[in-house]
Parts: C-alpha cells; structure tokens; sequence
C-alpha cells in the first residue's frame, strides 16, 4: 500500500544508499512507474478522497519533506512546511470536482503546494546561509535513509558522508533562485516540463534556471575543493 | 568541453542525495488537522466492553482491550496512526448495534476499510448482507464475490475484520456446521452473539454433524440454508433435509433467491 513511484527501492545502487532516484539508469523506469501509479492514486482520490488521503501523505512525506528540508535547511521548518503542504493539498482537494482530481499531475502539483507553503514562509525572512556541519543531518546518520551495509568500512562510510554533507552544504548555500530548480529536476527527478510548472515559469526560463543552477554548483564545488573545505 | 564535465559531475552528485525519512509526528499531525485522525469510545456489548474507533471515512475498529491505553497502543500498532478518546457520546445507532448486535441499520453506516484489499473489502461487505438471526458458510461469501475457489482466503478477510460486531462476521461459519474461529475473542464469544441473535448454534451443529447443508419447502420447491428467513423453519415438520445442491436439485427443488445456495453443476 506504501509503495509508490517514489518510494524507496529495495536493492541498493551500488553507491551504497537504498534510495538513489537520480541514477540516470534507473531514473527512466522509475518516473515511468512514479507516474502511471501517480494516476491510480488520483484516481482512488476522485472516488474517495478522505479514504485515500492518508496513502497520499504516506506515499510522498519522505520526497516532500525532503524538499522542503533542502529548501528550509531546518528540520522544524521542514516539517512545518511538509505538514502545512498536505493541509493545503487536502483542503484544494475537497474543492475540485472528481474529474479535475481524476486529470491531476498530482506529484509535480505536490511539490508545487510545498514550494508555496516554503516561499510563504520565507517571505521577508532573510534566506539563512548554512553552516557546513548544520543542519542537514542534526541527528546523524539516522536522519536519513543511507545505509552503507555493502561497503561498511569506517574510512569509506566517513568519506562519503563528508562529500554528501558537503554536498547538502553547497546545495543550501545556493540562491533560493536555483535551489528549487536543481533540486526539482535532479534530486526530485521530475522532467522538465513539470519543473517548469511547479515554479510557475516558462519552459524556457526553467530550463535556464536549472542550467545555471547546476552552473553554480559546479562553480561551488570547485571552489570549495579548492579551498580544501573540511568540517 | 570541461566545464560540460563538471557540470556532469555536479549532476551526479545531486541525483545521489538521499531521501530523508519524514518525522514519525508528520502523518497523524496532517490526519489530525484535516480531521482524519480517529478518537475512540468504550462502549458495552454482549460480549463485554469494547472500544470502538471512527475516523472522518467511518468506524474504523472494534476490539476488546484490557485497557485505554492497550487499545491504543493496539490501535497504532495496527494502523501505524495514533487515536484519542473521543470527547463527544457515540451516535445512538453505534451505541445500539455494538450494545445489541441484531439491531437494524448496521448497513448505514460507514466503515473505514482503507488498508484492506480490494478482495478484503469485499468480503467484507458481503458478510455485511447476511441479516440477524442467520448464517452462510465461507464458501457462499467466496462464491458470491465472485472468487468461489478463495474459500480460505475469504476466512483470512475475515479474521481481519478491523470492525468485528458492526461487520457480522461472526455470521460467517464452516459448511461442516463447526461455528468456525472468532477474531473478537474466539469460537466461545461467537456462539454467544449468535445466541444472542436466535441463531440456536448448537442446533446448527447438531444438524450439520447429521450431514443436513439444506433445508427444502415443499411447497415452493425451493431449498435454502438452514437459518435463511430465520431458524424457526428448522423446526417445522413439512421441510425437506437434504445433504447436497445435488441431492436437492435431483429431487426438483431450485436454490433459494433469497440465500441463494449454490446450484449444483451437472455431471
């Protein structure tokens, strides 16, 4: 009943974590199948909204609050915004009529209520810079989904996660501008178009966005190699 | 051309950042504030107290428990969703059913089945049909929901019956006229609702062990299960007992519309 598109998978890509939506090989199944079980999922909503409700909240809490964790870089606003994002999902719901519920593209309309819900709640806050060691991963490890069973050796697993926490640092550093779309399109793996259509601009002004966005990354990455940054 | 390179680099790593796992308060917190969360009443019924559960979709459990917190801790368990006790008094209608099981109107209300299958669903509202005072055998609610070979797992549906009581499932027994298990605290509280319901479950037994499946009314040629239209039948002196479909269809007697046992296929 959990197991949805964008759930996670059971064998592990080699890299060492359960869940790697944006292996390019795997990617094309995967939205394939995200999309397709999308739509029974809209479906079972348009007949049933309040007994099918909660399937959505539990198919895509992880992917939102995710997002919104990226966006927010706090996990209290994270689970705000995710919590505020289904509230608002639900209530639109009750309002549509079955047939406009049944025609949904109810993932990218998803991400597109979170984006809202964050934009909203970042409005006239200054946007937070991120120190390198906050706040990804307060909890450690067991804040996110990795496991590291196939390679568990002590330098590797400390290896990665200094590059994935650099990483997220680097994310989090980025303009709110590009943020959103890079991780719309390669760590939420949504296609161009419904990036463009959770962030309410033009194909082309998303696509340029998405450019420039990885564009900046690139440029932060290097710099921050250059600059040997280490926790 | 190495810029292009980079840029790959910095996709990869973006596509190799995990999901984060969503706080455990995140679910209930979303159900509560649309109203979705469920909140619970102890209520009595013939076989003593039970707690009785509801969300926005319906009446989601019904289950005995030594105590509030057992319930709930049962509840979560279950559900992986919390629930509270319900400040306002149950409807009426719930009160009277779980108090009285034969009350009427059990099929007005609603029922929260999400997280059963769709075959479980219908089993379950199959045995919703079967009225007070009678019962059908797993083989019948198979047959009617159209998976006549899934016999057993019809009995595994209902040994699931989040809502015992309200949904009759204790209605539903073995063909062999064993009264069959009981989710709400075994074979023993089974007989007792149908007890409760006139159903005369000692009655029952004693005539399956006899080999007795149908009962036949010589007058309208039709033959039924024993208990259809009420066991008082049983009693009567002018019904035909016949020990197969076969048996009765040989002798010219057509299958009930109303309990609608099965026809016998011709060999």
């Amino acid at each position: 009943m959990i197991s949805h598109g964008i759930s996670r998978s059971p064998a592990g890509p080699p890299g060492g974590f359960h869940v790697v939506l944006g292996q390019p090989e795997q990617q094309r199944g995967r939205s394939a199948l995200a999309i397709r079980e999308d739509g029974d999922l809209a479906e079972r909503l348009a007949e049933d909204l309040d007994g099918s409700f909660e399937e959505v909240v539990r198919a895509y809490q992880d992917r939102l609050f995710s997002f919104a964790l990226r966006l927010t870089a706090r996990r209290e606003d994270a689970e705000e915004a995710a919590q505020d994002a289904f509230v608002r999902a639900y209530r639109a719901l009750a309002t549509y009529p079955p047939e406009r519920i049944r025609q949904m593209a109810l993932r990218a309309w998803l991400y597109q209520v979170t984006l809202n819900v964050v934009r909203n709640r970042l409005r006239g806050k200054r946007l937070r810079l991120v120190s390198l060691d906050h706040p990804l991963s307060p909890r450690g490890e067991t804040a996110w989904e990795a496991s590291d069973s196939e390679d568990a050796r002590p330098d590797a697993i400390y290896e990665r996660r200094r590059r994935r926490q650099d990483m997220e640092t680097l994310v989090a550093r980025l303009p709110q501008r590009y943020r959103a779309p890079i991780l719309l399109r390669y760590v939420e793996g949504l296609r161009l178009e419904e990036v463009a259509r959770v962030l309410g601009q033009p194909l082309g002004t998303a696509k340029s966005n998405v450019h420039r966005g990885v564009n900046a990354l690139r440029e932060a990455l290097v710099a921050s190699r250059r600059e040997g940054v280490r926790r | 051309m190495k810029s292009e390179r980079g840029n790959g680099a910095a996709i990869e790593s973006l596509r190799r950042l995990p999901v984060a796992t969503a706080p455990a308060t995140l679910l209930p917190a979303v159900l509560k504030r649309i109203g979705l969360g469920d909140a619970y009443w102890r209520l009595e019924s013939p076989v003593g107290p039970v707690f009785v559960a509801h969300s926005k979709a319906g009446i989601s459990m019904v289950t005995r428990a030594a105590s509030a917190p057992d319930f709930e801790r049962a509840f979560e368990r279950r559900f992986g969703r919390a629930v509270a006790p319900e400040k306002s008094p149950a409807p009426a209608k719930v009160r009277g059913l779980v108090r009285n099981v034969k009350g009427q109107g059990r099929g007005e209300l609603r029922y929260d089945l999400r997280g059963l299958s769709e075959f479980e669903r219908a089993v379950l509202l199959k045995a919703l049909e079967i009225p007070s005072g009678e019962v059908r055998p797993y083989s019948w609610i198979a047959r009617e929901i159209g998976h006549p070979g899934a016999v057993r797992a019809a009995g595994s549906a209902l040994a699931k019956n989040p809502v015992p009581l309200l949904i009759p499932c204790h209605r539903v027994v073995r063909s062999d006229g064993h009264i069959g298990n009981y989710s709400l605290g075994g074979a023993r509280n089974k007989r007792r609702l149908l007890e409760v319901e006139g159903t005369r479950p000692a009655l029952l037994e004693r005539l399956a062990a006899s080999g007795i499946r149908y009962l036949g009314n010589p007058e309208g040629k039709g033959f039924c299960y024993p208990t259809c239209g009420g066991i008082e039948d049983l009693v009567k002196t002018n019904t035909v007992r016949f020990r197969s479909e076969r048996e009765a269809m040989a002798a010219g007697y057509h299958p009930c519309r109303v309990c609608r046992p099965p026809v016998a296929r011709a060999s």
